[in-house]
């Protein structure tokens, strides 16, 4: 059986938020990931998250591509549609999806070796596009389910548990998603859901391209001495350069669309570095390069947009959601194709 | 050589000169006077400087396939000077710029020169380089005017129609015209005995290209994405979608889009998107060609699986690999049919003409949302590419968009039982439900994994054939779903019958008339769509030799045939046509007397005509 579902009991006193939802609304079946596996702790981050922003579950659709990490959706949001499509191509269908309906939240869900090796084009051009959407890697620099090879993202010199040594040049996900125009940037560290939360709940109330890059150890085949992606080594070297607060101003009565929890929830960044600017995107960049070169991984919200816009913005659809849009709307009838074959003949 | 109203003019030109308009005016201008027309272009795969053809065939008959053979070179470009001047039939007419001699190398003594010293006319009467350079083309078809008796306020009317608005451009253009026109008349045998006389043969029928009007059929059929990468020769597709989105889906009182459209990183980001949408139930769209169909390959078993509907224009240009990018084929049939790894089988539609372009550009997603599957539109250049005369587009006032199977929150709220891939209907479809239908009921995960019928991860057997024999019966119910053969029987009992499809059809029609008059009677089939129906197993049946006509090296559709219509394959003898130029009548007619005349059924070694 390689599929269980959680029971459904509801422990009597377990919170519920504004929509009347409890944790475990927001919960997916049971993990078939290696016990203590970072991309677990992940899942439960956005359960927590999905919870304390009030949105209704089945108001977001998870998306993921191939691999450890594209089976978390499984895992959490059971009630959501989820689409595990396929290898390193998740992000032209979430882009496909957000064309098609406006109105839904969308979470893609991928690792390391279907961002930044096979799926590295789709990467690059749906967060150049803008699409609206929560893009999370979650990132332990080595493929699982085949067994621990190297992924695109470990870094030079690394060992393998084995002992063989990564001689090629690691994919900086953080770096390209700045350079190609992700409007929000983070890195999260599964071992730290005190700031992994706030990272994703600001990442849903994002209005365009947000993308997380969240190191995840990998416990079977990467969490050894001499990774630069095993628990050890990130507690080592985490350096966190911001904290999210949320500001929340009176609620509407209902408040049961996530636009509405968009609109309600405002995050605001502060600085944990003194002078460190989150809008500032090229002094973003240099601060990454200089202190990634001293060996510290940079934790935190990196980089916000002041101005994000997203792809239906760019391409000036209507505000309804286009899966919506009834016949009448969408056939020029019978006298308009009259007209066209005069304009032939 | 005489003909009225039955000859083949071809213009010989370097791309980038702007003889384009020029030609396309020539062969509006004969349609004008109620005569059939279908003209091709044929090009390299290239912008400027290189060796561009335009060829128009004048039918009253009505026979709109390429003929074959020239009788009219219009030469205007020396690079090409000797290749055109020997594809000349004997006793042809030859028009050139007699600006310069000509050319020495010229050694045929049975043609008819005809000298317009289009160069010096234009210089004396145009300052700007450009324009001298542009009217030359306008000045041909002045002379062509006079030749061939064309009707001068056809022409002119056409002129002012296209330079409505613009009325400063409308002069020059006249000017040009008067200009071929009166020298042709005052220096050469005007009319020619190869002319037009005014007939009623057109009819209401229109001229139109094939990628506008599938691009047409996919605002009819509801389309709101589209998702391309550039390719000859589907890029047209797209392009006329946002033309024609910018007419008809904007919405008047937001002046917002009704509509997206996204230039993809490749091919596989296409289908995705595609994909993507067509599972949150919006109406979508992919045009590419044999490369893009190749990439899309893994995406397609992905959508054949998981069932999600997805439509795939294929204008099929000649492979394998770059193979000739500007020039047309059937080739890609097996590629589509089977996309992807594992056992696989899709729909195809076979449209003959821009007409059924539009036709089954509409039908495609009602069918994919029908059938929750990729649908294939299999065109290729020679329809996407040119304009055809083909019967007005319709549409029925009272259609509606054939949703499919959707399961909706009322549904679900009265308790409806939903199992995304249960077959509650007997016929292999299954209800769906889009993304964020019902808050607590209705959610399923979509996977290109193994799955059993209530959408669960599963590696059990017998869940997995069960699903797989249901996407069988799928298919069998899209028999029923999809366009039936149209047969045209012989007027005399025959045991030979002919099968084809596409762009073949105006050739086929015409062979079938040139057969007919050489005493060969044949029973004619042409498939529109796969899964086969089974009427095209038994009209096989029924004959003792099937003829099967296709633009390909490998007999794809007789090889498809066999394995999908039971039907024997020594009955199928193929008829092949794959050098890159759109099949001509005299080919099918020649090849099949040649094959009845030399062989027995079966013998191999005869079965293939080059």
């Amino acid at each position: 059986m390689t599929y269980l579902a959680k029971p459904r009991l509801h422990h009597p006193d377990a919170p519920v938020n504004a929509l009347g939802y409890t944790r475990r609304d927001y919960e997916g079946a049971v993990s078939t990931l290696c016990a203590g596996c970072g991309h677990d702790a992940i899942s439960a981050a956005i359960v927590e998250a999905c919870f304390e922003l009030d949105l209704a579950p089945h108001r977001l659709a998870k998306l993921s591509g191939i691999g450890c990490s594209s089976k978390m959706p499984t895992y959490f949001l059971g009630a959501s549609h989820g689409f595990n499509s396929v290898h390193g191509r998740m992000p032209s269908v979430l882009t496909g999806a957000n064309l098609a309906n406006r109105s839904l939240l969308y979470l893609g869900i991928s690792g390391d070796g279907d961002s930044a090796s096979i799926g590295l084009g789709q990467f690059a051009h749906s967060l150049r596009r803008g699409v609206h959407m929560m893009y999370l890697v979650a990132n332990n620099g080595v493929y699982g389910l085949t067994r621990g090879q190297f992924s695109a993202t470990a870094d030079r010199g690394s060992p393998s548990r084995r002992g063989a040594v990564n001689t090629d040049e690691p994919v900086d996900l953080i770096g390209l998603a700045l350079l190609l125009g992700a409007t929000f940037v983070a890195r999260g560290f599964s071992g730290d859901r005190e700031q992994l939360v706030p990272i994703i709940k600001a990442a849903l109330l994002h209005p365009g391209a947000a993308f997380i890059d969240c190191i995840s150890p990998c416990v079977a085949f990467n969490n050894h001495e001499g990774s630069t992606k095993s628990f050890d080594y990130v507690r080592g070297h985490d350096h966190a350069v911001t904290r999210i607060e949320f500001d929340r101003p009176p609620r509407t009565a209902d408040g049961a669309e996530p636009d509405g929890g968009n609109g309600a929830l405002v995050a605001r960044v502060e600085p944990l570095v003194p002078g460190y600017d989150v809008h500032d995107r090229l002094a973003v960049m240099d601060y990454l390069a200089r202190h990634g070169a001293e060996g510290a991984t940079v934790t935190g919200l990196l980089y916000v947009a002041p101005d994000a816009q997203d792809l239906h913005a760019h391409l000036e659809t209507v505000d309804e959601p286009l899966n919506g849009l009834r016949d009448d709307a969408l056939c020029p009838g019978t006298a308009a194709l009259e007209e066209f074959n005069a304009s032939l003949r | 050589m005489s003909g009225v109203n039955d000859f083949v003019v071809q213009f010989a030109t370097v791309n980038g000169s702007g003889s384009a308009s020029a030609n396309r005016l020539f062969a509006r201008s004969v349609l004008r006077m109620g005569v059939p027309v279908s003209a091709r272009n044929i090009f390299p795969s290239n912008i400027q400087g290189m060796p561009t053809w335009f060829e128009v065939r004048v039918s009253e008959a009505g026979y709109l396939g390429c003929r074959g053979g020239v009788d009219l070179l219009v030469a205007m470009n020396p690079e090409t000077w000797d290749h055109d001047v020997a594809g000349l039939a004997a006793g042809g007419y030859l028009l050139f710029d007699s600006t310069k001699p000509l050319p020495r190398s010229t050694q045929r003594d049975d043609l008819t020169i005809l000298g317009v010293p289009l160069t010096a006319l234009c210089n004396e009467a145009f300052d700007d380089p450009r324009q001298r350079q542009l009217f030359r083309n306008i000045a041909y078809v002045g002379a062509l005017s006079a030749l061939l008796d064309l009707d001068v306020a056809a022409l002119e009317g056409l002129l002012s129609e296209q330079f409505r608005g613009k009325a400063s451009l409308v002069a020059p253009n006249v000017r040009a015209l008067q200009l071929g026109r009166e020298y042709a008349l005052a220096h050469l045998p005007c009319p020619l005995p190869l002319r037009v006389a005014r007939a009623d043969a057109v009819g209401d029928r229109v001229l139109l290209e094939g990628n506008t009007a599938a691009a047409l059929g996919c605002v009819y059929g509801g389309a709101t994405v589209a998702a391309w990468y550039p390719i000859t020769p589907s890029s047209g597709i797209p392009d006329a979608f946002g033309r024609l989105c910018r007419r008809y889906r904007v919405d008047p009182a937001t002046k917002k889009h009704r509509y997206a459209i996204v230039q993809a990183e490749d091919e596989l980001a296409s289908l995705g998107i595609v994909i993507g949408a067509g599972w949150s139930g919006a109406r979508a769209f992919t045009a590419t060609s044999g490369p893009g169909i190749s990439l899309m390959q893994e995406f397609l078993g992905l959508a054949y699986f998981a069932e999600i509907p997805a439509v795939i224009f294929d204008v099929q240009r000649a492979g394998p690999s770059t193979g000739m990018p500007t020039r047309t084929q059937q080739c890609d049939v097996l590629a589509c049919a089977y996309a992807s790894h594992g056992d696989t089988k899709h729909v195809l539609l076979f449209p003959e003409d821009p007409h059924e372009a539009f036709e089954f550009g509409a039908l495609a997603f009602d069918l994919a949302d029908r059938l929750q599957t990729p649908v294939f539109v299999m065109m290729d250049l020679d329809i996407g590419m040119n304009e055809w005369l083909s019967a007005p587009l319709t549409w029925d006032g009272c259609r509606r968009f054939d949703r499919g199977k959707v399961m909706t929150a009322e549904a679900l709220d009265k308790g409806a039982r939903f199992g995304r891939y249960l077959d509650v209907d007997g016929d292999g479809i299954p209800y769906r439900t889009y993304p964020g239908t019902h808050a607590a009921r209705g959610a399923f995960f979509t996977r290109g994994t193994s799955k059993d019928a209530m959408a669960r991860y599963t590696e059990d057997g017998a869940a997995y054939v069960e699903n797989m024999e249901r996407l069988v019966r799928k298919f069998e119910t899209a028999k029923g779903l999809v366009p039936a053969p149209v047969v045209r029987p012989a007027r005399r009992p025959t045991d030979l019958g002919v099968v084809y499809f596409g762009s073949t059809a105006p050739a086929m029609s015409e062979a079938l008339d040139l057969l007919e008059r050489r005493g060969v009677d044949l029973d004619a089939l042409r498939l529109r769509a796969f899964p086969f129906s089974d009427r095209v197993g038994e009209f096989v049946r029924a004959h003792t030799r099937v003829f099967v006509v296709e633009q390909n090296r490998d007999a794809q559709v007789r090889s498809l045939l066999a394995i999908e219509s039971g039907v024997e394959a020594e009955r199928l003898v193929p008829v092949l046509h794959y050098d890159g130029t759109p099949i001509t009548a005299r080919f099918i007619a020649d090849a099949i007397e040649h094959r009845l005349a030399a062989a027995t059924p079966g013998d191999r070694r005869q079965e293939v005509v080059r």
